[in-house]
């Protein structure tokens, strides 16, 4: 029986890894906003930022980008059960002799794996526009990188789960995601914002890991390395506990 | 005292949402082996019966036998002792012919050793062997639904539900599916429960027929039985005469849309 519970587990994250890896048009397509971003923001604002003192902003603005990449991701993934829903296919699982939560554990670990990927890509990119990280703590970098998808992937599969179509999904980009993007440090330094966008950014998930992949690759960091995984690795439990709970509502 | 023979037992079965009652106090029996034949018009209460059937609903009121287990009860023990074409297609379209069936083996605990050879024994039976490696969205209408049966054929169960399984399919077609359909209930004595609204077909393989028809079962017996008590020339014109000439509207009605959007904001908090 446990066995089993890994082996549903391992078929649904094996679908999605399936789906994302035969989807060209959606691997590149969702490259073109993180490249237009650092294109555009780290060659644009780069002088600006290094005449106000702030040092090369190619190398801060990276690990913002990569964050993008995986919320971008990440959340779509776990969206996607709205798609499922529609074409059918959630009924199928929902249907079957197994545990909602190995569904779901499946599904958001797969989710995170392709956001993982995404941002792996980004990575790669902003090495080639010029960023420079510490090759060596790559692999404390992924495993950050990998908080961030499961925080988010988590967080999709709990909105897809209370969403019945896809008419809630453009709210759910500029209320949801944006505000996490722009409000998570990405973009600019957070040291110095106003007290009330400041409390805004605290509260937000996205910091942490911004903060916590700047910490590593660049060894600067707002909150403190310890802070940022402690913090990171609490959103995750919280959730993906949510998820589970509100998939678990579904109904067929 | 009569599940024994019976894979379906229901006995006064209600399901209200709300005030809206979907299924007032229905009471039928499937026989093993037999095909029972469900029908009613839209909204009739049909889909929320099947649902119920099915474990994905659960019951106001009354009792359900599936294969002798209580489907609000023992959920998994219900879902693998029956397999289901839903009204909607229920594919991943992303995925091979192949491994839909891989996926559908995994879910329900088809044991890893035997999962290829069934594979390959059912989706030759539906003769789409030679697609297996194609993306079912390439597929059309009707090789999508014979790959749903396959599907739904995996974890060998003894009931298979058919919610209108050939809607939207051209005569050919609709006559190839049922020719499976056909075959597996004499060949292999599963019990299939079917609604549809082609009435052709339930005269051609029907065993027993229910009508039911605002949540209230109207008729039930053979075909032939059917057509004596309405006096009809017909099962259509039994049908007609049974349930009215009203015409229902097309899916939801007004208030199965105010449920919807309410279902939308206060999201799943109702079970």
């Amino acid at each position: 029986m446990k066995s089993n519970t890994f082996y549903i587990i391992y078929i649904l994250w094996l679908r999605q890894i399936k789906r994302y890896f035969r989807s060209k048009s959606r691997i590149i397509g969702s490259l073109g906003q993180p490249i237009l971003f650092l294109v555009a923001l780290g060659f644009g604002l780069g002088p600006v930022y290094a005449k106000a003192g702030g040092g090369n902003y190619i190398q801060f603005l990276a690990p913002g980008i990569i964050s993008m990449g995986i919320l971008f991701t990440a959340i779509f993934s776990g969206i996607e059960i709205i798609w499922d829903r529609q074409f059918g296919f959630l009924k199928e699982t929902l249907v079957a002799p197994v545990p909602r939560l190995s569904i779901m554990l499946g599904r958001t670990l797969g989710g995170a794996t392709v956001a993982c990927f995404q941002g792996l890509a980004v990575l790669i990119i902003s090495v080639i526009a010029g960023f420079r990280p510490e090759l060596a703590s790559l692999p404390m970098a992924i495993a950050f990188m990998i908080g961030i998808a499961l925080v988010f992937t988590a967080l999709g599969t709990a909105i897809a789960s209370v969403l019945e179509d896809m008419q809630g999904f453009q709210l759910i980009i500029n209320f949801v995601v944006m505000p996490i993007f722009f409000l998570s440090g990405a973009l600019f330094p957070i040291d110095s914002l106003p007290a009330t966008i400041k409390v805004l950014v605290n509260l937000n998930p996205l910091s942490y890991g911004v903060d916590g992949l700047r910490a590593v690759l660049l060894g600067t960091s707002h909150f403190g390395l310890g802070m940022d995984t402690a913090v990171l690795a609490t959103f995750i439990v919280v959730f993906v506990s949510i998820g589970a709970w509100l998939f678990s509502k579904i109904k067929a | 005292m009569s599940t024994e023979n019976h894979r379906i037992s229901v006995k006064n079965l209600v399901k209200k949402y709300g005030d809206f009652t979907a299924v007032n106090d229905i009471t039928f029996d499937v026989p093993a082996g037999s095909t029972f034949a469900f029908l009613g018009p839209n909204g009739a209460g049909k889909t929320t019966t099947i649902k119920m059937l099915t474990t994905l609903v659960h019951p106001t009121a009354g009792t359900i036998s599936v294969n002798g287990f209580d489907p609000a009860k023992h959920s998994h023990d219900v879902r693998r002792s029956f397999g289901i074409v839903f009204q909607d297609p229920s594919l991943d379209d992303e995925l091979t012919a192949y491994e839909n069936m891989f996926f559908h083996a995994g879910l329900y605990g088809v044991p890893r050793a035997e999962t290829p050879t069934k594979i390959k024994e059912l989706l030759e039976f539906v003769e789409l062997w030679d697609r297996k490696d194609s993306l079912a969205k390439t597929f059309s209408g009707g090789m999508k639904r014979r790959l749903e049966i396959a599907r739904a054929l995996l974890h060998t169960p003894s009931v298979l539900f058919l919610d209108e399984p050939t809607v939207g399919l051209d005569p050919q077609t609709r006559n190839h599916i049922w020719s499976y359909i056909k075959k597996l209930n004499v060949e292999r004595g599963l019990t299939v429960f079917f609604t549809t609204h082609y009435m052709e077909e339930v005269e051609k393989t029907a065993d027993t027929v229910a009508i039911i028809d605002h949540g209230k079962m109207v008729a039930i017996d053979t075909v032939e039985g059917i057509i004596a008590k309405a006096g009809t020339a017909s099962l259509e014109e039994a049908f007609i005469k049974l349930t009215g000439h009203t015409i229902r509207a097309e899916g939801a009605s007004a208030a199965d849309g105010f449920r919807q959007m309410s279902k939308v904001w206060r999201g799943s908090s109702r079970k």
